[in-house]
């Protein structure tokens, strides 16, 4: 259901929105996590913000959304409704580019490029192989240490240079 | 982020006038699927829609359950933290499932006291009664012993992966949004749970004892997913749901593949027998089902109106 925008209005309310931070990585905003998709403002002043969940289980969106409500508010939108949209779904891909060095000056290890999923996925009984640098050090010499880590979106890697471990955040 | 006076002032959602109070038992997130049409389809039932999406709602809701029961129990951490990240991913799916089909068909829905602040997916999964869960016995099953965990959920994420994969074309725009999100996730529980089967096999010879004790456990509950519910005719003849007969032989592959590749037989078993003509799809239960219910329901019954 769209509302009608006022294109300046909408602007600067998309400006705000896009300036909150991913509750969870700090280092990102929403816009630069790809989760925001939409901002629009009504005639009657309403602000309706669009953002999608990163996975099916995403525990963040609450959070996010009193975030959006919290910053639309305190910029003088006094409405603000906060929408969920499924489709298309989210993907790493859409994390900026901006994101990914925000990421890597973290310590944490940005995706690599989404796998495609058309048809039937094959099976592989090997790990997955990902060719990582250690965030820290630079270094390729990193091994897997599991699949899955603190939260959906990342696995947890060692560096066998530096011998620390750090965050990889998954391709999906 | 603005300043707050005080670190607790963030904590309160909405700052709205009057009651702020919410569902105790809640994420806090009061509609999964705020902003999205969920106008049905034309010439599509909502009925066995809903029944539909209950079943693959069911399936994810009571092997979350199972699988979260492994928290802080898992042979190693890293394991632990894997299940609960599966764990995390099927309710997820679970919740948008039942917030569909409760679109979909209001009339599912158990009623609950007046006034009482609990959203339409939380009251199907804490207010229905056994009888009314649809999901097949394979997933409400004991966790056994890792193995045992693992086979079933390699023979559980096959084929719902290779449902959703189907379901991604679903006339139902909702569903087929759901399917996407859940199609990248469940690859990844395939193949975790095909990597522990070819490492436990491979392992030690008691590992592989298990690996087998587990595999004749759970291969006598597969029969049921390839069962075609008159539910699944109905929706996949309205182009919104997917009979699973169709994706029998590609689960088929994945299921000779990995036993083949671990060097392990397929165990040849009789399927576990329906109950008066039916099973978990028609909400006939094994004794597991009541105790897990007992557990996941107990404290949301006990406070039907709690709010916080």
């Amino acid at each position: 259901m769209s509302v009608p925008a006022t294109p300046t209005r909408a602007g600067a309310a998309w400006e705000v929105a896009a300036s909150v931070l991913d509750p969870e990585l700090p280092v990102l905003t929403l816009a630069d996590l790809g989760v925001l998709r939409d901002v629009e403002v009504a005639e009657d002043g309403r602000v309706v913000v669009t953002i999608t969940p990163t996975y099916s289980g995403c525990p963040a969106m609450a959070t996010m959304r009193d975030d959006l409500v919290r910053a639309l508010r305190d910029h003088g939108h006094d409405r603000v409704e906060v929408r969920v949209s499924l489709h298309p779904a989210w993907s790493t891909d859409r994390i900026t580019e901006r994101g990914r060095e925000a990421l890597r000056s973290h310590g944490i290890s940005p995706p690599g490029p989404a796998p495609r999923h058309d048809g039937p996925v094959a099976l592989t009984l090997q790990p997955v192989r990902r060719a990582l640098r250690c965030p820290r050090c630079g270094s390729s010499e990193t091994e897997l240490t599991s699949e899955f880590g603190p939260t959906a979106c990342k696995a947890l890697y060692r560096c066998t240079d530096c011998l620390e471990p750090f965050e990889h955040v998954k391709e999906i | 982020m603005s300043d707050h006076d005080s670190v607790y002032d963030g904590l309160v959602g909405h700052d709205l006038p009057g009651d702020d109070s919410r569902w105790a038992f809640g994420t806090d997130f009061e509609d999964p699927l705020a902003g999205v049409d969920t106008t049905l389809p034309e010439g599509v039932d909502g009925a066995a829609l809903a029944a539909y999406c209950l079943m693959l709602g069911d399936d994810a809701l009571v092997h979350s359950h199972r699988l979260s029961q492994w928290a802080s129990n898992a042979p190693d951490l890293e394991e632990d933290i894997a299940l609960a990240n599966v764990a995390l991913d099927l309710l997820g799916q679970a919740r948008l499932l039942l917030a569909r089909a409760a679109a979909a068909d209001p009339g599912v829905v158990p009623p609950l006291p007046e006034g009482s602040p609990v959203p339409p997916e939380d009251a199907l999964a804490f207010f229905r009664d056994e009888a009314a869960f649809r999901n097949v016995r394979l997933v409400e099953a004991e966790n056994g012993d890792f193995a045992v965990t693992m086979v079933r959920l390699l023979l559980a994420s096959t084929h719902r992966l290779a449902v959703l994969q189907r379901l991604t074309t679903s006339r139902d725009q909702v569903l087929a949004a759901i399917a996407a999100k859940g199609v990248k996730e469940l690859t990844y529980h395939r193949d975790l749970a095909g990597r522990w089967f070819l490492t436990l096999a491979r392992g030690t010879a008691e590992s592989r004892r298990r690996l087998e004790a587990g595999l004749a456990l759970v291969w006598p509950m597969r029969e049921e997913l390839r069962r075609t519910h008159p539910v699944e005719r109905t929706v996949a003849e309205q182009g919104v749901g997917v009979d699973p007969a169709e994706v029998a032989d590609e689960v088929d592959v994945v299921l000779e593949q990995v036993p083949a590749v671990s060097g392990v037989e397929r165990p040849a078993l009789p399927p576990v027998g329906l109950v008066a003509g039916g099973a978990g799809r028609e909400g006939r239960h094994t004794e597991a089902m009541g105790r897990l219910l007992a557990e996941m329901q107990v404290v949301a019954r006990a406070h039907p109106t709690g709010r916080w």
